[in-house]
């Protein structure tokens, strides 16, 4: 076995790599660039070595860079993580020629995967099932017509040199094929300067789902199952589960010993994954197998107990696979949640700067993993153990760490596991509402959205999920009215506790004391309830009309993270202060909550509401910045995505750019001007 | 008997309703709540005791005998906030406006003068169209008596003004002289001249909200040192300002029980100072992270965002707290930071609230707005109120502390107690190379040598050491220590004593 190997990483795959190497005894060498000098991986890694400037093409996937720091730490293997260096043939080179030994597949594998016209036409080789189509000239309408018949409607007939959905036509019968050929041909034409046309099967109803496999280099393949990630925003995942609530065993098996025999077909060793895309009936088609470790791997890891990084490393050590097919089972469910520092109610703009407070939940080992004594705690710490479930969160940040503008803004993968969907669904629900970030926009609401969202829960998802039931981007969702009366009964309790400590402050007069009331009114979206508190030793019971909350916590004032139980069920808040009340959050949503005395709301009732000011005349500035340019003046017309002007956050110039079109009637302001979130640029008639 | 007892109540309910049901609904069309409203949401419930009910005007002139309505647009009295005794009066808009006459003062001076004999704060909720213009010359004299109590009362206890209506002229004037002004977003404004006035005289067109609106006094003028949406919002905000002031200038400042715990340790706190001693960084993130709870009451929060004022709570008791903010123009001080922050710890220092200064602060900004506007007497105002306060003095040095500017934050020199540092302090007369420039201004033309020049003075004072060996820093603190450290050095002052010398009074260069 290796001695020390060296991570070709950061971020959080470089701490997973870590964990593991250092489980098995391994000494680690973490890589860093200027940015990541007080990172996560440099803090846990044995030795750590600087390779430059912060821009990934200046550090992480400079080669001879690499290659430096393995000949100065002497690291005898390198697991080179996702991304980055890791399906670069040169790289796997590079190492060979050193007497390196690369922690993945062999180079030939990556070359022969790595194109997709090849990998193609290597699967097809291969029995694999792939998406029909011809790839041939196609000369007129009467072929394509053919062609399509051949194929079977539903076809989609596209533009070789197409993109953008332009000259893209799906045809479901003889005539839209006809009809589309000619103006895919017209648009290619036009658009590209290029009309080739080719035609391929439609999946209808598509649903991303892959395979997981092993191979060792003695000719041993195995599957490790499936991972469905069909939950995905513009091609990027965003929650995977393994196993897929849609596949059947047979499926499931077919698909594992087509991918098992692909990998065979390139001598393939390591971990590896076959991507297909499975349509409504259970047909499925490969699209590409990735040569590295996926993202989510951990899915795998909960439901097989399999640690994929150790297999990793003791293959490229030449062990022998210690498992054979008939020893993986599926056993439980486990999800993933990709944390991205992206705001999902400034339609998921990335969110840089320093995380001003990071708390995930508590890890609580548990499943196969544990079974298996192979992950006793996640973090590494004696911790929580469950038969009943996992917490496992795979992070490369920390409290008071900064994210950059340079990397992948996905900051941490929360994964559970449950004994079924279900169990694993609410524990994942559980732990993002116990999950604090601050400091930067994040994902954390619309992934709570995601797992309450019928259409998830009911595993009757597809690709277009996030693009279907989200069209004009996330803006938080409106809870059940149970989910409201729960968060009236606790708040008040809260608030109560809250009063009654104010009233013991020093220099109040003697027998005149305030009496804290047990009347409430709970105002909270758009809805307010009377509530009555009858507070004991152990808790608060609530009255809302004729239901009673029976509210237990050990809360105190100014804690942010609320931890409460409700009637025998866990309910945790997110919870910060606005004057007069709390902002709470909670699952997907973002509440505002005020407790007053009856008398209190009776006033506030007489209040104006207060619209927002309409800011879609407006053009506010996206991030605090400063103004580099103005391109316009007052009284120009402008069109839609005309530049309006430059604005410079964290070295990054973003134009701005017209919504629509219209006529500039003040601008506030010019070129030096130091702006913040939400500041109006300039204003439109 | 049961008459005359039937009578009481009689009268009473006539009080209460002030100007009638007719304006009290014009008064709820605008938004805004009646003066006894009012009082509920700032007083604890079934607090409030009432003066002067049924006190009338004395005015014959105009056929105002024939008004002489019950409480004459104020109603005064004391009651508690949390259990704590207050004095306050609120102006009633629904009668005569709320215009101040001789009676409607003296209602108001007999509770200010309550208030400092017993020793509790002064509230004052504003909404009044004025001077009562049928009583002329008496209803000014009411204002003087109102702002010779105000003054009289300054230092004595705390005073607060909450403006929830219009507050004109000369009317504008007591609470100028009050402690703290709150304003109401759009249904408050204050002028010494209306915007009809500003028009003949100036030509100017403005409206009453452009003019005085809250957004104006809280941003521009700095005349008010908060604002909030609405009537119930800046009572509820009043009240949790009343939680950490002291009642009088004799009282101690006021402690609760606290659920936080004085040796948290935030390891955060090691990385708040970025690598590049140019990078900015939230000083905000420091005071909610030193403070108990993280509950911080901003004062001018929107006013010289450069300097950052307000109270936190330490093991349960009021800090006043000022810091530099590197966010907003890198933290100098200037003509407007200095001025907040001069008044904000001069109020800590006439009440005895300890005081916490957090410095990051380049210098003063340079320029000919500054000099002709007169940094030097308003920076002055800042370097005397620090020097002059007696209440306990913890400072932290979180980067730079340069030049005069070092001096004037709470600096060891002007009596600080516990004179803390950052290891990331840079405490120089400026930074590397400026000094370089000066002091090497022969090797100005070799680029090398200015370089290696501005290294070794980097090495020498960008760090808190030098200090340290001059005992002008009394300990380097690791950053997340702070909260700990900072905690039992107030602790330790506790019994601090330390008088200034008799005198009349000083004479802040104002």
């Amino acid at each position: 076995m290796f001695k020390k190997i060296l991570i070709a990483n950061r971020g959080e795959i470089a701490c997973r790599v870590i964990k593991t190497a250092k489980k098995m005894g391994i000494q680690t060498v973490a890589i860093y660039s200027d940015a990541d000098r007080n990172a996560l991986h440099v803090k846990m890694a044995d030795e750590a070595v600087h390779i430059g400037p912060p821009p990934a093409n200046q550090s992480y996937i400079v080669i001879d860079k690499v290659m430096d720091a393995i000949r100065q730490t002497g690291a005898e293997a390198v697991h080179p993580g996702y991304g980055f260096l890791s399906e670069n043939a040169k790289f796997a080179e590079a190492l060979e020629a050193e007497g390196v030994a690369f922690i993945g597949p062999p180079k030939g594998a990556i070359e022969a995967m790595g194109d997709k016209i090849t990998s193609k036409k290597i699967a097809q080789d291969a029995k694999v099932s792939t998406v029909p189509g011809y790839m041939g000239l196609i000369e007129d309408a009467d072929e394509a017509v053919k062609i399509s018949n051949d194929i079977g409607y539903p076809v989609m007939i596209k533009a070789s040199a197409g993109g953008g959905g332009k000259g893209m036509r799906i045809a479901w019968n003889d005539q839209e094929a006809r009809e589309g050929f000619q103006s895919s041909k017209n648009e290619a034409a036009n658009s590209f300067g290029d009309d080739r046309i080719f035609i391929e099967k439609f999946v209808t109803q598509p649903r991303h789902i892959e395979i997981q496999v092993l191979c060792d280099k003695h000719g041993n393949g195995v599957f490790l199952h499936e991972r469905e990630c069909s939950i995905q925003r513009r091609n990027q995942k965003v929650i995977e589960e393994a196993p897929s609530p849609f596949l059947d065993e047979a499926t499931r098996k077919a698909m594992g010993d087509q991918s098992v025999a692909l990998a065979k077909a390139v001598g393939y060793s390591s971990a590896g994954t076959v991507e297909f895309i499975v349509d409504g009936d259970k047909n499925f088609y490969f699209l590409e197998m990735n040569t590295r470790l996926q993202v989510e791997h951990p899915v795998t890891e909960l439901i097989t107990g399999v640690d994929l990084v150790e297999q990793m490393i003791r293959v490229a050590a030449g062990e022998e696979l210690p498992m054979q097919q008939s020893d993986l089972t599926i056993n439980g469910w486990a999800m993933e949640s990709r944390l991205y520092a992206e705001d999902p109610y400034r339609n998921f703009l990335p969110s840089i700067g320093r995380l001003t407070r990071y708390r995930p939940p508590a890890e609580v080992a548990g499943g196969p993993m544990l079974e298996n004594g192979k992950w006793n705690t996640p973090d590494g710490k004696a911790g929580a153990t469950s038969d009943r479930h996992a917490v496992r969160n795979d992070t490369g940040v920390y409290e008071g760490g900064e994210i950059s503008m340079f990397y992948d803004p996905m900051i941490a993968k929360l994964c559970t596991w449950g004994r079924d969907r279900a169990e694993a669904i609410e524990e994942m629900r559980l732990a993002l509402d116990g999950f604090e970030v601050e400091g930067i926009g994040h994902n954390l609401p619309f992934l709570a959205a995601v797992y309450d969202h019928e259409k998830f829960t009911s595993g009757n998802m597809t690709t277009a999920f996030i693009e279907e039931e989200y069209p004009e981007g996330f803006d938080g969702v409106e809870l059940p009215d149970d989910d409201i009366k729960r968060i009236a009964a606790a708040t008040s309790a809260m608030h109560r506790v809250a009063e009654i400590r104010r009233t013991r402050v020093t220099g109040r007069m003697d027998n005149h004391e305030r009496h804290v009331g047990a009347d409430w009114v709970v105002t909270l979206q758009g809805q307010s309830h009377d509530v009555t508190i009858g507070a004991d030793k152990a808790g608060a019971t609530v009255a809302i009309g004729d239901d009673t909350y029976r509210v237990e916590s050990d809360w105190t004032p100014g804690q942010p993270l609320a931890r409460l139980d409700v009637d025998g069920t866990p309910l945790v808040l997110k919870v910060g202060k606005i004057p007069g009340g709390f902002h709470v959050r909670y699952r997907g949503a973002d509440l505002k909550v005020h407790v007053r005395s009856p008398r209190q709301a009776e006033l506030a009732k007489l209040m104006p509401e207060k619209l927002p000011p309409d800011t879609s005349k407006m053009l506010l500035c996206p991030m605090p910045g400063l103004i580099v340019k103005v391109d316009v003046e007052v009284g120009d017309e402008v069109q839609e995505g005309q530049a309006l002007c430059t604005v410079e956050a964290m070295k990054m110039e973003n134009i701005l750019r017209a919504e629509r079109k219209g006529i500039v009637s003040k601008i506030n302001a010019g070129a030096g001007d130091s702006l913040a979130v939400d500041d109006v640029i300039m204003e439109f008639e | 008997m049961k008459d005359i007892l039937q009578e009481l109540e009689d009268r009473r309910a006539v009080a209460r309703m002030g100007g009638g049901a007719k304006r009290i609904e014009s008064q709820h069309a605008k938004g805004k709540l009646t003066a006894r409203e009012r009082i509920e949401l700032l007083l604890d419930a079934d607090s409030f005791e009432e003066f002067d009910m049924f006190v009338a005007h004395r005015c014959t002139d105009f056929g105002m005998e024939q008004q002489r309505p019950p409480g004459d647009g104020v109603v005064t009295g004391w009651g508690t906030i949390n259990g704590r005794m207050v004095y306050m009066f609120s102006q009633d808009f629904t009668v005569f406006g709320g215009s101040l006459s001789e009676t409607h003062a003296q209602k108001i001076c007999k509770i200010m003068d309550m208030a400092m004999q017993n020793g509790a704060p002064v509230i004052g909720i504003n909404d009044s169209g004025g001077a009562r213009i049928q009583e002329g010359v008496a209803s000014l004299a009411g204002y003087a008596e109102v702002f010779q109590r105000n003054i009289m009362a300054s230092g004595v206890v705390p005073q607060i003004s909450v403006i929830m209506g219009p507050c004109a002229g000369g009317a504008v004037y007591s609470p100028a002289m009050t402690d703290f002004i709150f304003m109401v977003k759009d249904s408050s404004y204050m002028f010494v001249t209306g915007p009809d006035v500003v028009k003949t005289v100036t030509n100017e067109v403005v409206t009453a909200e452009e003019l005085g609106g809250a957004s104006t006094h809280t941003k521009k003028s700095s005349v008010a040192d908060g604002a909030f949406e609405n009537d119930v919002e800046a009572l509820a905000e009043v009240r949790r300002l009343v939680d950490f002031l002291p009642l009088n200038n004799r009282a101690k400042p006021p402690t609760r029980p606290f659920f936080d715990d004085v040796n948290r340790i935030e390891d955060s706190l090691d990385t708040l100072i970025p690598d590049n001693p140019n990078t900015p960084y939230d000083m905000k993130e420091l005071i909610l992270k030193l403070g108990d709870e993280g509950d911080f009451y901003e004062i001018q929060e929107d006013f010289a965002k450069n300097i950052i004022t307000g109270f936190v709570r330490l093991e349960g008791s009021t800090v006043g707290v000022v810091a530099n903010q590197p966010m907003v123009l890198a933290g100098c001080l200037d003509i407007d930071s200095s001025r907040k922050a001069a008044r904000f710890v001069r109020f800590c220092d006439a009440f005895e609230i300890p005081i916490l200064t957090l410095v990051d602060v380049p210098g003063f900004l340079p320029g000919t707005s500054q000099e002709y506007g007169g940094v030097i007497k308003h920076g002055a105002k800042l370097l005397f109120a620090y020097g002059e306060a007696t209440v306990p003095k913890v400072t932290v040095i979180t980067r730079k502390a340069y030049g005069g500017a070092y001096d004037v934050m709470a600096s060891k020199h002007l009596r600080g107690d516990f004179n803390y540092a950052w290891p990331t302090a840079e405490i120089a007369v400026m930074g590397a190379k400026g000094a370089t420039e000066i002091i090497h201004r022969a090797d100005l033309g070799d680029e090398e040598k200015i370089a290696q020049h501005t290294q070794d003075y980097e090495d020498r004072f960008a760090n808190p050491f030098v200090a340290a060996e001059k005992g002008f820093i009394d300990e380097v603190i690791m950053p997340h220590s702070t909260r700990r450290r900072v905690c039992r050095a107030f602790a330790s002052l506790r019994g601090k004593s330390l008088q200034n010398p008799w005198k009349k009074h000083d004479n802040i260069p104002l």
